[in-house]
């Protein structure tokens, strides 16, 4: 008894002191409200784990299916439609398509929960051309040498800042307090890139392009290595330039340069062709809710031939035809949909579940791909942090060093003066661990851990971030992109391009790296082929 | 005992360096030419500081009681030395050079005194090679924690009036922390704690009362008598006044004084209103101010002004204010007035009507936000609203000072398909200022001019379109939303100018 009532009173006393402390420092305002939130993992869970659907109450028949809503599938759709090509169904996983184009909205502004800009097409990007002139980005020839752009949906100035020693200076390229020999090497860098760029192989076929199928074979020497690794052998070693490099790879793939294969991490910078009458080649469009804008609109001409809320359990590829059991989430019951083919234009990840005889080949291919887990965070700040910078508030802000890739203004390309709240959409692979340990991490932690990690990062430079910010959402990617490791490219993606009988792989998967125009390209090749192989029949 | 004194060598000499810095900063910051500001404020105090150092040998008796009195001395003046300099600078605009160097001589002497009076108070507790080694290292290190603090947080969160009260204080501390420990050995102690609270006093009231301080800091720093000041959401209002002459500052820039106002809104207004003799819808984009409004009342044509303005404070002031009303001839209160108070580029974008006269008249692009009124896509929302037979005209900064500005603009408004006629007049308060009309057929001037005027007349109005060689048009791009060009070149051609 004794023992234990000086213990207690031991206890007591350290945790007085410790109120006292708690007390006397400057308490920080409270963590800001907001959600957890995410694509449908119970659905997507339930499927992984071969999970007890209900059997086809129905049959439906259509010529085409399209599996996947994201920018590939919504493509592939577009262009049927576009062609006059009525005969086909898509369907959709989540309640909104989109895939990683998702965005929400409040009262401030809308905003991106993902991919959130487009850069200048080049003329390799001739179906996105198409799409932005008809969407009314592009005015005047789509396919003109230097198009013209609707200039509400370029990126307003000022672009980019950098926090770095202390303070925001223009761009992202690591300027103020880095020493000349690093800033030598960042030149040096710039310029390989840019005989990269200009180069051109037989056929005045550029090397890089994008949509990477439309340049040359991923030469498998760079593709081996790694980034780091290449720029290591260039003699590159400059902290900065290996920062900033570093930070394109995790900012376009969500993958550490060092697992980054060469020849991906070199597309980043060599396989932009994009130019304007009206704009710079680096310029992008965007909008406050992201690419969103772009899907939705997608989504809109595709009216009722895109079911939601539709899961494909089961598929079977066989002479006849192809049938796939789909999971109708609204209506919690199957249908069974036969088709003359199928476009899968949903992550390659969720192939071998639903297709028990996946030829073994692609079984293999799809093996290697990894996918990266991401964050994604929207901050809603009553107004704005104090604004006595080098650098003003810029569209995309970045801070140097840091775990995040920063944040981007969602409000950024209002017309209005004296926007006082605003909405930062905040950026953060977990690309420093492994895609599993990065999974389980992003999972686990809760939104005050998570909101606390946030602001603390920002709080760098912006002190006043906590009190400023109302709320504070997160978006949780578990499967957000593949990841371009070395070797993906050159070995094992090649064999997924080619269509199966009846069958035709169509997601930025084929690619090895998760880009709008990539996943644009395999959607509108998928209906070539689907409307070449209608017309064989034919 | 002796890490006591060491630990206020540390913060002695970070006040000492942080009375220099911010000395130095004030005086480049309010004069000019920083180099020589820079080298004549350190110079004078390091040689105020040896004739310090030079003089404490005849400081004999009561050492501690010195040294205690030097620091609420130093405290004091150093506190309040950007204050007092501000005041100076602000109201004896000639003597203000003696009185720095005077303030950073008396300061440097009582900080020369500082470091040796410690070391006496030191010398019989540590040996000599001890005591210079810790002395001097201790003094160093404090001057280059200031040195870091000073431009990365306190020059840019505190301010200079603020940080020479903190340091005051800082000294102040010392100097009683000094008295509590040698309270034993002080006969006299109970007038020096009295010294020390009233000075500690005097320090946190004027640390406290920063915020007012430079309250009357800005009231110096206008030339003339603040009659209203007002900080509203989108801007500070300041209307100062001088005899007859009013003047009113958006943010600390001139927009107008009443003595040539009339020059820059009869130029804003005549050259074009006066070539459309059946304009009957007027919209004015700014102006908030009411005296673009009044040249247009003069054409009784005119039917309706719609005045869409970011600031309610503007209109209102305007409109209750007695010596404004008279300004603007009482313009707010016709009835063909109608005021919108909404952002002007979001107006546009959503309204329908056409207007035969429109007038463009916002603050200059001083940054992106503003930025945005001189972009194509805000001229191309112009040209939308303008009737079919309408005009526009545009205050687009001075073609003398920003002369590449100037014609940057003129290439904005050409690019959306305008014809564009520009001129420009002469505003003493502002030098040469430029206008831009812009329409879809060419301009031809000789309309019927109201009566009255002071500055066009038919004899002057073709004047204001001869651009003599130095103004002449240079080479620009189009500035856009995506480039904002003009911000940029709008900032170099001032800096230039602003010396």
């Amino acid at each position: 008894m004794e023992a234990g009532a000086a213990l207690k009173r031991r206890d007591f006393l350290a945790a007085s002191a410790l109120g006292l402390l708690g007390c006397s420092r400057k308490s920080p305002p409270p963590l800001p409200p907001g959600e957890l939130l995410g694509p449908n993992h119970t659905l997507g869970h339930k499927f992984r784990d071969g999970g007890g659907f209900p059997a086809a109450s129905e049959v439906r028949r259509t010529p085409a299916l399209i599996v996947g809503g994201g920018m590939a599938g919504l493509a592939c759709g577009w262009w049927l439609q576009r062609q006059g090509y009525q005969g086909f169904q898509l369907l959709e996983l989540e309640a909104e398509a989109g895939g990683n184009a998702r965005a929400g909205h409040n009262a401030v502004s809308a905003y991106p929960w993902g991919a959130h800009y487009l850069p200048l097409p080049g003329p390799e990007a001739s179906e996105i051309r198409l799409m932005l002139a008809e969407f009314g980005v592009l005015k005047g020839d789509p396919q003109a040498l230097n198009p013209e752009y609707e200039e509400r949906h370029l990126c307003f100035a000022p672009q980019e800042r950098l926090h770095i020693n202390g303070i925001w200076q223009d761009g992202l390229l690591p300027q103020f307090g880095v020493p000349a020999a690093e800033r030598a090497q960042q030149q040096r860098f710039i310029q390989l890139m840019a005989e990269y760029k200009a180069q051109r192989l037989a056929g005045s076929l550029p090397p890089f392009a994008t949509p990477s199928a439309r340049g040359g074979m991923a030469d498998p020497a760079l593709d081996g290595i790694s980034l780091h690794d290449w720029l290591r052998q260039q003699g590159l070693d400059a902290p900065s330039l290996h920062w900033w490099v570093n930070y394109a790879c995790r900012d376009d793939y969500g993958t550490d340069y060092r697992q980054t294969s060469a020849w991906a991490g070199l597309h980043y910078y060599a396989g932009r062709h994009g130019v304007a009458g009206n704009a710079d080649s680096d310029d992008v469009l965007t909008w406050p809710e992201g690419n969103a804008w772009l899907t939705r609109k997608l989504a809109a001409s595709l009216g009722d031939r895109l079911q939601s809320q539709a899961l494909v359990w089961r598929l079977d590829v066989t002479p006849q035809g192809i049938l796939a059991d789909v999971y109708l989430a609204a209506e919690q019951r199957s249908v069974r949909y036969q088709a003359d083919k199928l476009v899968w234009a949903a992550p390659l990840g969720f192939l071998p579940h639903a297709w028990p005889s996946l030829p073994a080949q692609w079984r293999a291919a799809i093996a290697q791909l990894s996918y990266a887990p991401w964050l994604v965070a929207n901050l809603t700040l009553d107004s704005l942090p104090d604004g006595h910078d080098q650098a003003p508030l810029s569209w995309d802000n970045v801070l140097y060093g840091s775990a995040g890739l920063g944040y981007v203004v969602a409000n950024h390309q209002s017309l209005g003066l004296h926007d006082q709240a605003s909405v930062f959409t905040y950026y953060r692979p977990l690309s420093e661990y492994t895609p599993a340990a990065g999974r389980q991490w992003l999972l686990k932690r809760s939104q005050p851990e998570w909101a606390q990690t946030i602001l603390t990062e920002l709080a760098q430079a912006h002190p006043d971030i906590a009190r400023l910010t109302s709320r504070l959402d997160v978006w949780r990617w578990g499967h957000a992109m593949a990841r371009p490791t070395p070797g993906l490219i050159s070995q094992h993606l090649p064999a997924l391009r080619q269509p199966a009988p009846r069958l035709m792989l169509a997601h930025a998967d084929l690619s090895g790296f998760s880009l709008a125009e990539e996943a644009h390209y395999w959607g509108t090749r998928a209906a070539r082929w689907l409307m070449e192989q209608d017309w064989k029949h034919a | 005992m002796p890490y006591a004194l060491l630990f206020s060598i540390f913060v002695v000499a970070a006040c000492g360096l942080a009375y220099e810095l911010v000395a130095a900063a004030l005086s480049s910051y309010l004069v000019g030419d920083s180099v020589t500001q820079f080298s004549t404020v350190i110079g004078v105090y390091l040689f105020a500081m040896g004739l310090g150092s030079w003089l404490s040998k005849h400081l004999q008796r009561d050492l501690v009681a010195s040294f205690i009195r030097i620091e609420l001395a130093v405290g004091l003046l150093g506190g309040f030395s950007a204050a007092l300099l501000f005041y100076a600078f602000a109201w004896l605009s000639g003597p203000f050079l003696l009185l720095l160097y005077l303030l950073v001589g008396i300061i440097g002497v009582l900080v020369g005194l500082e470091i040796p009076l410690v070391m006496r108070l030191l010398e019989p507790r540590l040996a000599f090679k001890e005591l210079v080694s810790q002395v001097l290292s201790v003094d160093y290190i404090g001057a280059l924690a200031v040195s870091l603090l000073f431009p990365l947080w306190l020059a840019p969160k505190l301010g200079m009036v603020r940080t020479a009260l903190l340091f005051g204080l800082l000294n102040v501390a010392v100097a009683l922390w000094t008295l509590w420990l040698f309270r034993a050995e002080l006969p006299a102690r109970r007038s020096l704690w009295a010294q020390g609270g009233v000075v500690l006093v005097l320090v946190l009231a004027g640390f406290v009362g920063a915020e007012r301080l430079s309250g009357f800091a800005e009231n110096a720093l206008y030339e003339d008598r603040i009659v209203l000041a007002e900080s509203t959401p989108y801007q500070r209002i300041v209307l100062t006044r001088w005899k007859n002459d009013v003047r009113l500052f958006l943010n600390g820039n001139l927009q107008f004084s009443s003595r040539d106002e009339y020059r820059y809104h009869e130029a804003l207004v005549h050259p074009g209103l006066s070539s459309l003799p059946w304009a009957k819808r007027v919209l004015v984009l700014g102006g908030g101010d009411g005296l673009a409004v009044r040249e247009i009342l003069k054409y009784p044509q005119v039917e309706s002004i719609t005045l869409v303005e970011l600031d309610p404070a503007m209109p209102n002031l305007f409109k209750t204010h007695p010596a404004l009303r008279a300004l603007n001839g009482d313009a707010f209160s016709s009835p063909k007035v109608h005021v919108i108070n909404t952002d002007a580029f979001r107006w546009l974008e959503s309204q329908q009507d056409a207007y035969d006269f429109i007038v463009v008249d916002f603050p200059d692009p001083t940054n992106y936000a503003v930025g945005k009124l001189y972009t194509n896509t805000f001229y191309r929302f112009v040209e939308r609203a303008l009737s079919a037979r309408g005009r526009m005209v545009v205050q687009s900064t001075s073609p003398m000072y920003a002369r590449h500005s100037f014609w940057t603009v003129v290439q904005t408004v050409e690019s959306v398909g305008l014809t564009t006629q520009p001129y420009h007049a002469l505003v003493p308060s502002f030098g040469e200022w430029g206008y831009i009309l812009a329409s879809r057929e060419p301009y031809t001037p000789g309309g019927k001019l109201p009566p009255g005027l002071r500055f066009v007349t038919p004899a002057t109005l073709p004047t204001l379109f001869n651009f003599p060689p130095d103004m002449a048009r240079v080479p620009a791009e189009v500035n856009r939303l995506n480039n904002q060009l003009l911000v940029r070149t709008f900032e170099q051609e001032w800096k230039q100018v602003l010396r």
